[in-house]
């Protein structure tokens, strides 16, 4: 178990950093699907077998596909890299440290958490998450539904020719 | 303008019903169309072990034919070739010398006698053109190759062995027989 | 685990390959046959008998035929694009249930490979994983109407499965599982889940049509007018593979079809002849194979009966007509067990 968890985690870290460093589009989004793939592993790890096969099913099955879709028919085979102005530079590094601050942070406070509820095995199995979302969180699940509807709507409205 | 068929159908721009429009009714009767048709008997030949048979006028590849006794009938006139339209006949003529007189039966004969096959349209005009009945389309296949050359038939092709005689009956009916020998028609061939 | 269970799921797991595989390679000599007696024809009879050979033949022609990956082309992800394909038509077959419980020597082994309790959830993200490899192949051959075709093939996949994702909804209110295991177990005898959900399985069915990218719905790849769409560009055995992908995937639909609707290896009967358990659960595989055969045999009888849907035609059925159909079987699903779960 615990060298599965390296082997994922490696292979996430390598896959999360060439997704930055790689310059081809289409090679970022594939090693972004890979991280995500390695991300269901760790999932399964922690016996959440639903939200491993939704985070692929929804991560990897459509998010991803849209992201390529988009990239091909931009056909950004070849990288392009703009040269960007000392202030976009500088400003970029600024947001991306602040951010990483706000992770660090945030990974802190886990070990707080960790304590306060204590890991449960049954936690991410369907009912398990089933039995979280319509009590515990039933207001904000059913919200977030209907935010889901106005957007699909939305986008109809902006797919139709003459709205 | 007749039908040619009683199945056809006026194509229109009208709006489809409710039944049309699910598809489903009509994709069941073309699937029950396809069943029937799964059981059907099949129209295949398996060709090299049975053979379809030939038309009684079918034109297939050419013979040079020998009379009775054996001798060449042909004697390089050169009308088969005038006739032919797609200008696949060539030959040489030469003449017989003494002691020849059981090879060929005309004191001129074809030393070289070729056809293009591949130039061949098995149109039958050199048959009729032929005042020696020399020249015959017969019902064999002339046999596939896998470079031009061997298409252009000699001789050695093209003329009937002795000890194989190729059948022609079929092609000898008494309408033939009789065109052949109307002199009337002669300015025809 | 003990070892001989992990010794049985070894061997079983090469059985299920080699059966893929093999019932795969025969869909393809299938195929023919059944196009060709549709047609009055007589199909492949040269090689061995009946010419049941044939794929034996088509296999080593496969193998024999030059590799060719054009210059322009992005190199690895052509070589990734038929092996992403190849993997997640094949990873599906381990959540599929082919028969009951099987002892010897005491010891009781469960005829699938994993018990996953969210099995279809796992077939259905296979499945979504598929599209990749349709998608990365047609853009990385560098060609237009392989682009073409990988774009088809993914808006095509998308909307479709949206649709069979709420069919299954529907399915899983019926039988309150998500683990293929239980959905077949509880349509022991007749209770088959075709005459609770016959709406949601004729949606199912159109949906696995367009997942498996046969006719009515080969768009991505229809010769007429991209000339092989997504495998233009391919030759020798990945060609093969992309081919073959479709087969497999075929059986693999076949085979969850006759899972979630048709009891999977439940032969209605058959606990009152009164055989041995082991006799029942391999009478029981046979019958679901040869439901499964039947499902394949319904995918070619539609390949050669209906001609493709335009484009449109597509986009319109899955989004106007299917996703509405679905939505309105869950509906009704959900408000009839919400009034006999009242009494």
């Amino acid at each position: 178990m615990i060298f599965l968890f390296y082997l994922l985690s490696t292979i996430m870290i390598v896959c999360a950093l060439l997704v930055v460093f790689s310059k081809n589009p289409i090679n970022n989004v594939i090693y972004l699907i890979m991280c995500f793939i390695a991300m269901a592993g760790h999932y399964i790890l922690l016996n959440a077998q639903f939200l491993a096969v939704v985070h692929i099913i929804v991560y990897t099955g459509a998010i991803m596909v849209l992201f390529l879709f988009v990239i091909m028919l931009l056909n950004l085979n070849k990288a392009i890299i703009i040269r960007k102005s000392t202030v976009t530079r500088v400003s970029a590094v600024v947001t991306g440290g602040i951010f990483f601050l706000v992770l660090l942070a945030a990974t802190r406070q886990t070990f707080e958490i960790d304590a306060k509820y204590p890991f449960n095995s049954e936690i991410g199995l369907v009912s398990g998450i089933g039995k979280t979302l319509f009590s515990e969180f039933l207001l904000p699940f059913e919200i977030s539904s209907i935010l889901f509807i106005s957007a699909m709507v939305g986008a109809m409205m902006f797919g139709k020719k003459d709205a | 303008m007749q039908k040619l068929t009683n199945r056809s159908v006026v194509a229109s721009d009208k709006k489809m019903t409710f039944m049309e429009r699910i598809y489903v009714p009509a994709i069941l009767k073309g699937m029950s169309i396809t069943i029937k048709h799964f059981f059907k008997k099949k129209t295949t030949i398996n060709y090299p072990e049975e053979k379809r048979e030939f038309s009684k006028v079918y034109r297939g590849q050419h013979v040079l034919k020998r009379d009775d006794e054996g001798r060449e009938r042909c004697t390089a006139c050169g009308l088969c070739a005038v006739a032919c339209p797609a200008e696949a006949i060539t030959m040489v003529a030469a003449e017989r010398k003494p002691g020849e007189e059981h090879l060929y039966r005309e004191e001129k004969y074809a030393a070289i006698y070729e056809i293009n096959m591949l130039r061949c349209i098995f149109c039958g005009d050199c048959e009729d053109a032929c005042p020696k009945e020399a020249i015959f389309l017969t019902d064999r296949i002339v046999a596939s190759e896998y470079k031009r050359k061997p298409f252009v038939y000699g001789k050695d092709i093209l003329v009937e062995p002795m000890d194989l005689r190729v059948d022609i009956s079929a092609r000898q009916t008494s309408a033939v027989h009789d065109f052949k020998s109307n002199k009337a028609f002669a300015h025809n061939r | 685990m003990e070892l001989t269970t992990i010794i049985f799921k070894t061997i079983f797991l090469f059985i299920i390959l080699l059966v893929t595989l093999v019932v795969a390679m025969y869909s393809t000599y299938a195929e023919r046959k059944v196009a060709a007696f549709m047609q009055d024809r007589n199909g492949p009879n040269r090689a061995g008998p009946f010419g049941l050979l044939q794929p034996l033949a088509d296999g080593l022609k496969m193998f024999m035929k030059e590799e060719i990956i054009p210059l322009t082309a992005n190199k690895y992800l052509f070589i990734l694009g038929p092996s992403i394909a190849m993997t997640t038509a094949l990873l599906t077959g381990v959540v599929i249930p082919w028969g009951d419980t099987l002892t010897i020597n005491g010891h009781v082994y469960s005829l699938q490979m994993a018990d996953l309790n969210i099995g279809i959830l796992y077939v259905f993200a296979m499945v979504s994983i598929g599209v990749y490899g349709i998608m990365i192949g047609g853009w990385a051959s560098n060609n237009k109407y392989a682009l073409l075709g990988a774009i088809r093939a993914a808006s095509q996949m998308i909307s479709y499965e949206l649709a069979m994702g709420m069919s299954i909804i529907a399915l899983v209110l019926t039988t309150g599982s998500l683990s293929l295991h239980d959905i077949v177990a509880q349509q022991h005898g007749m209770h088959w889940n075709i005459f609770y959900q016959p709406l949601g399985f004729f949606i199912f069915l159109i949906c696995a049509f367009a997942e498996t990218n046969r006719a009515p719905f080969d768009l991505p790849e229809c010769e007429t007018e991209l000339i092989g769409g997504y495998h233009t560009e391919y030759s020798s055995m990945k060609l093969g593979f992309y081919l073959f992908a479709e087969y497999v995937n075929m059986f693999i639909s076949s085979a969850v079809i006759a899972t979630l609707y048709f009891g999977g290896y439940n032969m209605p009967f058959i606990d009152q002849l009164g055989l041995s358990s082991n006799a029942v659960t391999f009478i029981g595989m046979g019958f679901f194979f040869i439901k499964i055969f039947a499902f394949i045999f319904l995918f070619m009888w539609i390949r050669w009966t209906l001609p493709r849907f335009r484009y449109d035609q597509l986009m319109n059925m899955g989004w106007k007509g299917l996703i509405p159909l679905a939505i309105f079987n869950i509906l009704a699903t959900g408000t009839y067990y919400f009034f006999t779960s009242l009494k």
